[in-house]
């Protein structure tokens, strides 16, 4: 089983990490660096939980090799705030009452991320294609999909 | 002073939307959950070996081969437990010793250094079996001729309200005779009788099961895991194993979705049973996402007759209700549903005769176990598909024909019960309003039909008559507050109500309050599980009770000191006042120290600690051959849910336009997040009326992924879904309160299934209502080519 060095950003902190060839981004984040706010709902690419940005495109991390990541740059759930304030899409799933058990919100969070950073203003058709592939058991959706239309104006308001 | 706490004096959080007290960590990445929890470089992995086939006699296993595979730590087979598990009725072992019946029964479990070194040499073992004839159909299963997949029967040990026929593959059969049906019959203006199955589904947390054990030396083992009922695992896990409570200490971090699927033990003995070989190590087990679908929990599927007949004025006058449910393989859970479906099996209506036979069959299907509504979706599906056609029979509105006969406060219920006061009809009227009941909207292209449908739905909690709660509410130096409890926090909001309850019962503000989590039998206080919508309204009786106890040591300790009395003295926004003296002083102050007295003459109070607990004790039992009994549950929630669909009729596909749904809470301590619940129940059951089912075919399950097993995502939830709350209190509820988390899903698929009726004038039959199946059922019709 072959380790490989690999150097890449994770949450803007320049990292160096040994993963062996097999090794899945999400199993890297969770196992190596404690980095456990990404979940493991699936591991074949089909529920979402696992997604991070790599190089600003959210991915499923369980589908990925950690190798494959060598110069990148990932953010998790853990690296959305910044100092202590909280991201807007964070902020407005709180307050319209998006989180139940808070396994898939992670993924949630940035698959919104994600969609607000390539398209500040979306559709409410645009939300639910963004969000299509990240599952929810708990809330039926419909609050998160409020969250991150208020998540968005309130980021226009403050860009305008 | 109690009272006049509760009576709201003074402004508190009951009543009010809080936030989530968990809301932050789980936006953060910080929340903690099963899979989460850190145990070094030395821990050990495990998978299962399972039977690949549905029914068989196991002869031989040989480990040999799988132990010598480098990295391999230990085995466990059927040789290692030979004791019994289960709640109700205990017909299962931790591993299969001599038959397997379902495909995915534990056979073995493997631990080594890695999961894929432990998957290996899952190959390597080798497993002889005598394959038998198998049972895939519950009303075949209970035919003489049928193959027996549990001869022991007569031999399990069983709780004495379920109750197994020996020799036959009917795990418990629960029967109501009441009033006089026979009789009843040519009264009837209209009798409608019809037959509808329901398909076994699965729960789908998000979050699979997980579960890590680590044997101390002493023989004292520690386990971690998802869990909604770490009290239960407990006591169901020593008594399998022949050893004392005190000897398994069970930990619990946030749960990622319950709704059934890890109440009660599924997985998690396995990780206990071989962390007793490991010398020390702890060891993982996680279920993949595939094994989530078939070897954990699954709702039971049913086939349900009924038939019911009315007077001409509409007047319910007879049902005669026969449910055949396909239990599954080990039935330790299930059999509590067939009686709850027994005892609730006129559905929410005032009907004076009725017989019932409810029918717990073994099948050669995945374990069966509690799901959200436990058994009352499942019914409510026939029943409430039911109602309509005799409505339609009598040529008479659905909504009308509820109306009448919708239950009532006074009303004997099915088991003889007197129904305590209930919004039910106050339900029905505003889901009718919400969607513009008897309005026909037109569609929004020519190639398609609207339609609406409506359906009400009650359920009690079921559980054991004597579930108990138990918590702690503890101050610390600055005041604020630590409370305890034993129920888990699984999504549903039960932390924050429980926080709610105790800040308002204290006299605190909100934000002083914390939840103490994780839960740890060796540290939270005893709660039965969390399940059957209980903890709002059996935990809350606790906390609000263990915050009285808390207040009340403070109140004398402050009275003392200050010469007056307790009763002249209350706590409001965490300061002890005197409306005599008028004196103040903030809980910081007295909290753990005390206070002094004057003069340095010593001090009065110490470290305040209160405690409550609560378990009703007002539920009998019930005649076995009549379900007769003064009260056969403590209460029910009743609702009501309404849809407006439509049906494309190019393609078959059923889209939700709009629905409501309300339901009587009781006094919602959170509204918003009662509405939140309310919404969610209400989507998985529409996921569970268009998209759901395990596909079995021989025993073997066709679509264990989410491929395959689809349940609705973003974009197939209706904007405009409607969350009412009525509240008619309950008398024995914390401020009047009763739950509503498994409420929410039961009656979507009979109103999303009157819905397509009224849009095209068909029962599809058994859902999922997919595409294809409405389709097929429309060509069947005539009403496409």
């Amino acid at each position: 089983m072959a380790l490989h060095r690999i150097s890449l950003t994770i949450n803007g902190e320049f990292e160096r990490v040994d993963v062996p060839s097999e090794m899945t981004l999400l199993q890297m984040l969770r196992e190596k660096l404690a980095l456990t706010g990404t979940k493991n709902g699936c591991n074949a690419g089909e529920c979402g939980s696992c997604t991070v940005l790599l190089n600003n495109e959210p991915v499923n991390s369980c589908m990925v090799l950690a190798v494959e990541c060598q110069g990148g740059s990932i953010v998790t759930v853990e690296g959305l705030a910044q100092d202590g304030v909280l991201d807007p899409v964070q902020q407005t799933i709180m307050e319209h009452g998006g989180v139940q058990c808070g396994f898939c919100t992670p993924g949630i969070l940035i698959s919104a991320r994600a969609l607000l950073d390539r398209s500040p203003d979306p559709s409410e058709e645009a939300i639910r294609e963004a969000l299509v592939g990240n599952l929810c058991r708990c809330t039926g959706y419909l609050r998160i999909i409020d969250a991150v239309k208020d998540a968005a104006s309130r980021q226009l308001a403050v860009t305008n | 002073m109690v009272t006049k706490t509760l009576d709201k004096q003074a402004p508190h959080p009951v009543g009010d939307s809080v936030p989530r007290v968990d809301a932050r960590e789980k936006v953060i990445g910080a929340a903690l959950f099963a899979d989460d929890l850190q145990f070094g470089p030395g821990m050990l992995y495990a998978r299962v070996k399972r039977s690949h086939l549905p029914h068989a006699l196991i002869k031989h296993i040989d480990t040999s081969r799988a132990l010598a595979l480098p990295g391999v730590k230990a085995i466990a087979t059927g040789e290692d437990t030979p004791g019994f598990i289960g709640l109700y009725l205990q017909d299962r072992h931790i591993l299969c010793r001599d038959r397997v019946r379902y495909v995915g029964d534990p056979v073995a479990v493997v631990a080594a250094v890695s999961e894929q070194i432990a998957e290996k040499a899952l190959d390597l073992i080798e497993v002889e079996y005598e394959p038998l004839p198998g049972v895939f159909d519950p009303e075949y299963g209970i035919r003489p001729e049928a193959p027996l997949l549990h001869p022991e029967l007569g031999d399990y040990e069983v709780a004495n309200f379920i109750f197994p026929k020996p020799g036959t593959n009917i795990a418990n059969h629960f029967r109501i005779r009441k009033g006089d049906i026979e009789a009843a019959w040519p009264q009837c203006a209209a009798i409608v009788e019809r037959t509808y199955r329901i398909p076994q589904v699965q729960h789908v947390p998000i979050e699979p099961h997980v579960a890590v054990a680590r044997a101390g030396e002493d023989g004292k083992i520690t386990l971690w895991g998802s869990s909604q009922s770490p009290f239960a695992q407990r006591y169901l896990i020593t008594k399998a194993l022949g050893i004392s409570q005190s000897k398994l200490q069970v930990i619990a971090p946030y749960v990622g979705g319950g709704f059934g699927s890890k109440a009660g033990v599924s997985m998690e003995a396995l990780a206990v049973v071989i962390a007793a070989k490991t010398n020390g190590r702890p060891v993982k087990l996680r279920l993949t996402r595939e094994e989530e679908f078939y070897t954990t929990f699954v709702r039971q599927g049913v086939v349900a007759h009924f038939k019911m007949g009315c007077d001409q004025d509409g007047n319910l006058l007879a049902m005669e209700n026969r449910f055949y449910w396909d239990g599954g393989a080990y039935t330790e859970y299930g059999v509590n549903m067939t009686r709850a479906a027994g005892y609730s099996s006129s559905g929410p209506y005032d009907v004076p005769n009725v017989n019932t036979d409810s029918y717990c069959v073994y099948t050669n299907h995945p374990v069966t176990g509690p799901m959200r509504g436990f058994g009352m979706p499942e019914m409510h599906a026939g029943l409430e598909q039911c109602i309509d056609e005799l409505a339609h029979a009598l040529g008479m509105d659905p909504v009308q024909f509820r109306k009448i006969n919708c239950v009532q406060g006074g009303d004997t219920l099915v088991t003889g019960m007197t129904m305590h006061p209930t919004g039910l009809s106050e339900c029905l009227t505003k889901t009718a309003d919400a969607i513009a009941w008897g309005k026909k909207d037109l569609p929004s292209a020519p190639n398609k039909r609207r339609g609406k449908g409506i359906a009400l739905m009650w359920k009690a909690p079921a559980m054991p008559p004597n579930a108990g709660s138990s918590a702690r509410v503890a101050l610390n130096e600055d005041g604020t507050v630590i409370v305890s409890v034993g129920g888990q926090e699984i999504g549903q909001g039960s932390f924050t109500v429980a926080a709610q309850m105790a800040a308002a019962a204290l006299g605190v503000p909100m934000d002083w309050v914390r939840m103490a989590n994780m839960l740890d039998t060796d540290s939270s206080p005893y709660e039965w599980q969390t399940v059957a919508s209980r903890l709002t309204w059996s935990m809350g009786n606790a906390v609000s009770a263990a915050a009285r106890d808390a207040r009340r040591q403070i109140l004398e300790v402050v009275a003392q000191a200050w010469d007056e009395n307790p009763e002249d003295l209350d706590i409001i926004d965490g300061k002890v006042i005197s409306y005599k003296s008028e004196e103040a002083i903030s809980l910081k102050n007295i909290a753990i120290y005390g206070i002094p007295l004057p003069d340095d003459q010593g001090w009065v109070g110490g470290p305040v600690l209160g405690r409550g607990n609560f378990m009703p004790t007002y539920v009998t039992g019930l005649d076995p051959e009549t379900g007769q009994g003064p009260r056969a549950v403590v209460h029910y929630t009743t609702g009501a849910q309404a849809v407006e669909v439509e049906v494309d009729m190019d393609t078959g596909k059923v889209e939700i336009i709009r629905g409501a749904a309300a339901f009587d809470v009781g006094k919602a301590i959170n509204p918003d997040m009662v509405k939140a619940q309310i919404e969610g129940g209400f989507v998985q059951g529409i996921s569970t009326a268009l998209f759901e089912g395990l596909q079995l075919k021989e025993g073997v399950l066709q679509n264990p992924s989410f491929v395959d097993y689809r349940i609705a995502t973003s974009s197939d939830v209706p904007r405009d879904i409607k969350a009412i709350i009525v509240e008619v209190p309950q008398d024995d509820g914390p401020w009047g309160a009763r739950g509503v988390g498994e409420h929410s899903m039961v009656p979507t698929i009979p109103a999303i299934a009157n819905a397509i009726y009224d849009a095209i004038g068909i029962r599809v039959g058994e859902p999922p209502y997919t595409s294809e199946k409405v389709y097929l059922a429309m060509q069947d019709a005539g009403l496409v080519e």
